[in-house]
Order: structure tokens, then sequence, then C-alpha cells
């Protein structure tokens, strides 16, 4: 049986975003990304503004975003996505343009997009979902994999002399002048998630009173690679990842 | 009773965090699969013990969850 | 009226006249004078300016305006134009209009900022990753670099196409008398444009086609678009051709070249004519065929080692010899070279042994 009747009187308090499609996503079950799109959506309803956002796609798991928000969207090479929202935005001064990008895209092969989209102040919202691995691809090591951390490019976990260290994006971009708001949050349970919305709703306000680039980096999971059940691997963005990638605020805009 | 949720078949996936994060346990992953051969997650709540608290569907990735609530007049 | 133009800012201000909205470059060597100049004018227009962190992102920028269905341009030389291929497959994988000039330079690698044509395959075969191709104009001289960019604007918008215009480093530099067209009016955007879904469905764009067949049928279509391209477009200037026994085949600043050294040939008695195509994609190709039956030689002379000279064997197809002259590194072959060479094909030497 589909759907239950309700008993009367009740009052529905929470339904699905009006910017989320109807469709089915293609993530993995349990995917962290289903969250944050949902939260993206949310807070677009909530904001009003769903008839002037433009969206930008990576490539990355989340490449087809394009498929789940009821917006304009476009969908840019790997990594350039600040670049193309630039293009958009200049010339779109009214609308809300962001980019939703993964830590394989933003971190590495979109560093200096990023590096230099936040540097130029742009006016765009950066929705960054890092869960330190290459999802899309099977799993490969990403700039911000944990050390240690066992992926298909690091077979014998990371090792910092010949891999590397893990890049801290937002301590990274704070640094930065144009940069107006770069918070990390963390999609691991209820009052996280919370939280994450609350910084992607000031994101997007942020842009709307033009203060400069605003970047929410989202720790996240990604079960299937990890080799995890989504609530393990849950647990392990608390357990292993926040240690990491402490949660906070590293960046607020200086306007009152 | 003074919470209900109802799960859309078209988008469960069967992740079941939803039913890891309720705090009543009130959902458990059904004996029935979706078209798509996920194992769906329902809802038994026998002694209308759900708040309507809305954690269930703070967790779903696929906004599959809609709750809803008894809420007092003003 | 004519006033004496840089050819890089001929081209940067005729950008401007047609309307461009939008203009994302980086600094290279030998068309910093077109960034240059469009750093002061796009402001002063309450246009769109960004000087770029690179070429991959200035192209990226280009991608992201054109989306949101503005005119907008970049420039760059050949190492820029190799960051920007990339770019140039997902603008035409995704049916965007956009203008490129590429102010070539010696290579391979960084080469040099002399001028140079050696970007002709990679520019006219498409570049980029897949099948498609840039609609590509060659200008000879700085008025018609002015008329190939404005051109190029109204190309990419009516195909929905990237339109290159190809020039070189002499061409950038030099300074000649022309005359730039009158500013017109910025364009309305169109439908298909992502402005917000503001009481219409959202619009989409991207180069995805994750099934094969669907693919197929994305690609079929490209290939219509180009057909109309080639059946409508196809641009050239023939000169001296109508008695010509030896026609000599260059584009730009070469076919400038050339030209000069076919005057003086004539007056030798050499006849001798210039067949030089203003559109490298449509190449004017049943006009070579046709040509190709009339005369005795054919002589294509580049400034590289011979790029365009296998398209032009392609299409002549033996029905005469095709000989080659080419200098390159950025080392410009100068009329008297020319003139000699043609001085020494055989098919005319048999008459001037006479």
């Amino acid at each position: 049986m589909m759907i239950a009747p309700i008993e009367a009187g009740m009052t529905l308090v929470y339904q699905r975003p009006d910017t989320l499609t109807p469709v089915p996503t293609h993530y993995c079950p349990g995917c962290t990304h289903g969250i944050a799109h949902r939260l993206v959506a949310e807070v677009i309803d909530e904001l009003g503004v769903r008839e002037q956002t433009i969206g930008v796609a990576p490539v990355g798991c989340s490449v087809f975003a394009y498929r789940y928000f009821n917006c304009d969207f476009a969908q840019a090479a790997h990594g350039r996505a600040p670049a193309m929202a630039t293009g958009l935005k200049r010339v779109n001064p009214d609308q809300l343009v962001f980019t939703y990008q993964g830590d394989g895209d933003l971190a590495s092969i979109g560093m200096a997009e990023i590096i230099h989209a936040a540097a130029r102040g742009e006016n765009l919202t950066v929705i960054f979902v890092n869960n330190a691995i290459y999802g899309m691809t099977g799993g490969q090591m990403a700039p911000t994999t944990l050390a240690g951390q066992r992926t298909t490019s690091s077979p014998s976990g990371r090792d910092l002399t010949t891999q590397g260290y893990p890049l801290k994006i937002s301590e990274l971009l704070s640094q930065i002048d144009g940069a107006a708001y770069v918070v990390r949050r963390s999609l691991h349970d209820v009052v996280n998630i919370k939280r994450a919305k609350k910084a992607i709703r000031i994101a997007f306000e942020v842009q709307q009173r033009g203060l400069g680039l605003s970047l929410v980096e989202l720790l996240s999971s990604c079960p299937t690679n990890w080799r995890m059940t989504p609530e393990a691997a849950l647990a392990w963005i608390k357990d292993e990842m926040v240690p990491v990638y402490p949660l906070g605020d590293f960046k607020l805009p200086k306007e009152a | 009773m003074t919470g209900y949720v109802t799960i859309d078949e078209s988008l469960c996936k069967g992740c079941a965090l939803c039913v890891t994060v309720c705090p009543k346990g009130l959902l458990q992953l059904a004996r029935r699969f979706t078209s798509k051969g996920y194992q769906l997650v329902e809802l038994i709540d026998p002694a209308s013990a759900c708040t309507g608290c809305a954690m269930c569907a703070t967790l779903c990735p696929e906004a599959a969850l809609r709750v809803y609530r008894t809420v007092k007049a003003a | 009226m004519k006033e004496l133009l840089r050819g890089n800012v001929a081209f940067a201000e005729a950008a401007v006249r047609a309307g461009c909205e939008a203009y994302f470059g980086y600094p290279i060597t030998p068309q910093n004078e077109a960034l240059e100049h469009l750093a002061r004018r796009m402001p002063e227009l309450g246009r769109v300016f960004v000087q770029a962190e690179s070429e991959v992102a200035a192209i990226n920028m280009v991608y992201g305006a054109a989306c949101a269905g503005v005119r907008a341009m970049t420039s760059s030389s050949s190492p820029g134009m190799s960051l920007m291929m990339e770019g140039l497959s997902y603008l035409a994988g995704s049916d965007l209009p956009a203008v490129v000039v590429d102010i070539m330079r010696g290579g391979p690698g960084l080469g040099n900022i002399a001028p140079a044509q050696s970007d002709y395959q990679q520019m006219v075969k498409g570049g980029g990753h897949g099948d498609y191709k840039l609609l590509v104009l060659a200008p000879a001289t700085v008025q018609e670099l002015i008329d190939h960019t404005v051109l190029a604007f109204d190309l990419a918008e009516r195909y929905r196409c990237v339109a290159v215009v190809l020039a070189d480093g002499s061409l950038g530099q030099m300074m000649e008398p022309a005359e730039l067209p009158p500013l017109q009016p910025l364009r309305p955007r169109p439908s298909w444009a992502l402005t917000g879904a503001k009481s219409r469905p959202p619009n989409v764009i991207t180069s995805i086609h994750l099934d094969p067949e669907e693919e197929e049928r994305f690609n079929h279509h490209l290939q219509a678009k180009y057909a109309e391209i080639k059946a409508h477009e196809v641009r050239l200037v023939e000169d001296r051709l109508d008695d010509a026994r030896l026609a000599v085949v260059a584009f730009g600043t070469a076919g400038r070249l050339a030209q000069t050294a076919i005057k003086a040939a004539r007056a030798e008695g050499l006849a001798v004519g210039l067949f030089r195509p203003l559109t490298l994609y449509p190449f004017p190709e049943a006009q070579l065929r046709r040509l190709a039956e009339r005369v005795e030689a054919v002589l294509v002379v580049e400034m590289n080692t011979g790029q365009m000279l296998e398209d032009v064997e392609r299409i002549v197809a033996g029905r005469a010899p095709v000989s080659f002259f080419g200098r390159t590194g950025g080392v410009m072959p100068m009329p008297e070279e020319i003139l000699s060479v043609i001085r020494r094909c055989p098919q005319l030497c048999q008459e001037v042994a006479r």
C-alpha cells in the first residue's frame, strides 16, 4: 500500500521542497549528497528565490544535479564551475548563482578557479561537498583523503611522504580577502544537519547582500567507496573527519 | 497520536538512516521492495508514540518522508 | 571614417561595436593590447570585463556568459589556445555561441612571440576532443580583422557555434587605416538562455548524453548544423585567377605577402593568381576543386610546415600538381622569396623558357 491515510486534525509539517524535482536521484542509498541537495532546495524555497537562481553542476557524482533542482542549471567541466559561475553571475547580477562541487572537483583540478573566484570577491555561493574521496570514478584518493585512508589509488593507506597531506579548504580560502563567508559544517547527524542548513541560508543571504564569495564546506559520506553502511559512514565522519577538518566559522562578513 | 510519517515508495532507497535516527525506534525496514529493488522503510507505531519530531525527515537523503504533527491551536 | 588602428585594438573595439557584452581574457603576447583596450572600454559602457587567472578560466567564463545568452568573447595566442581546447569542446557540445580570436605565434611549446600560422589544424579541425568544428575566419588586413570580428558574432549567434577569428602576431601588431562600424545595441537574451526560471520551466545547458544513441543523435544534429554552415557561409577572395596557370593558395598574412609577389610576377608576364580563403572552415572546397581543373599547378604558401597544404592536396585530389612553400617559427615569407618560388614553378618555367 502506498501512503496511509492521515488522522484528522494533523498538520503537514514537513514535505519535499518545491525546488527539488520529483525525479529519484542516482546517488547511492544513504549518500549525503541527497541531504545536501535537500538543504539547498529548502533554503531556496524559504528565501523564495527559485525563479532567480542558477546552479552550476560540476563533474562528480553530482554532475546530474541539474536533474534534481527545479531551477536554471548549467553543467561545467571538471573544476571549472567557479569560472563558469563568474561568467554567469557577471552578466546576470540579479540572479543568485551557486556552484555545487565535490572535493575531487574543487580541491584538485579546480583549485585555481575557486581561489581566484574568491580573490575576485565574486558574489557566488559555493556548496562544497567534502567526502574525502573521488566518488564517481570509483573511490580514488582525493586531496582531502585522510592520512592512512585506503582508497583505490592509495591501497596501502595514504602515505603522507609520497602522497601528500590533506588539504584544508575552508582554512585556506578564509585567508582570501574576497571571501566573505567561509564555514565548515557536517551532515553526520540531525543537530549538524540543522546547523548546515542555517549556514547554507546565510551563504545565500551573503550573496544577496553582495558581500563576496560565500562557501559552505559540508563534511559528507561516501558509503559505497568507504566500504561502509550509511550509518557507519556517518559515524566515520564524526570520528575521523571532524578531528582533521574541524567544524566552525573561518570567515564571517565584516558587515554587521 | 501527535505525529505521523509517510514514505514515498518511488523515492525510498532503504538506506535505513531514518530507522537508526528515530528516537522511538518506530521505523523499520519492511519486507517489501520498491520497483527498483530497494527494501522499503515503514512506520510501525501501534502505540501512537510518534511525536512528529521530523528527525527522520532531517536525515533522509531522498526527501522521501512527509511528517505530520498535531499542532495545538494558538 | 578611417583611422589608424593597431590590429589588436581594432578587433577589440570591433567586438564592442558588435555588441559584445562580456570579455574574459588573460595576458599573452602578441595580443595584450586587446585585453588592455577592453579593460578600459567595457567598464566605460557598463559591460563585463574580467582578467581571468588563466586561459582555462577565461574560456570557462565565456562558457558561463554564453549560457546566459550574451555575446561573449575571449582572445589569446597559440599556447593559450591550447589551454582553451577543453572549453571549446564544451561550448560546441552545448550548442552555444561564442567568439574567440587567436593571434597566432611561433611554436610548438612556448615558441616565441613572432607571427605564425601554425594553429591552422588545431582550429580548423576543432582542436579539442570530439566530433565538432569551429567556424574559422582568416583576415589578412586590419579592416578584415574588424569585419571578421563583427561577422563572427553574427555567425556564432545565427548557428549557435563558436566562431574563431584566426589572425597572427603581425596582424595584431600592425597599424593600418581602417574603419570601425557604428556601435550596435546589445541583444536581448534568447529563450534558451539561463536567466532565472521566472514564469517558465527551467533551462538546462549540458553536454552530457550518457545514452550512446542519444549522443549519436546529438552529433548528427551538430553535423547538420555544420552542413548548413558549409552551404551558406563560404567566403573567399579570388584575384587574377581567370587566366592563371599557377594558383597560389594562401590565407591571412601569407595571402597578403603572396599577393605582393603575384603582382610582381604578373609584371614579369607570369600567369599566376591568388586563391585566398576567408573562411578556413567552411573551406571553399567546391571553388578550389573547379580551379584545380583549370590551372596547371597549385602552390600553397603558409607560415607553418604545411597544414592547409593537407586540405588543399585532399581537395585538389591530383587534378593539378600541388607544391608548398612555407616559413615557420615566426619567420615570415617575404614577397621576394615567394616570387622566386613562383618563377621556379615547372609549369610556368616552360612558358618563360619559350
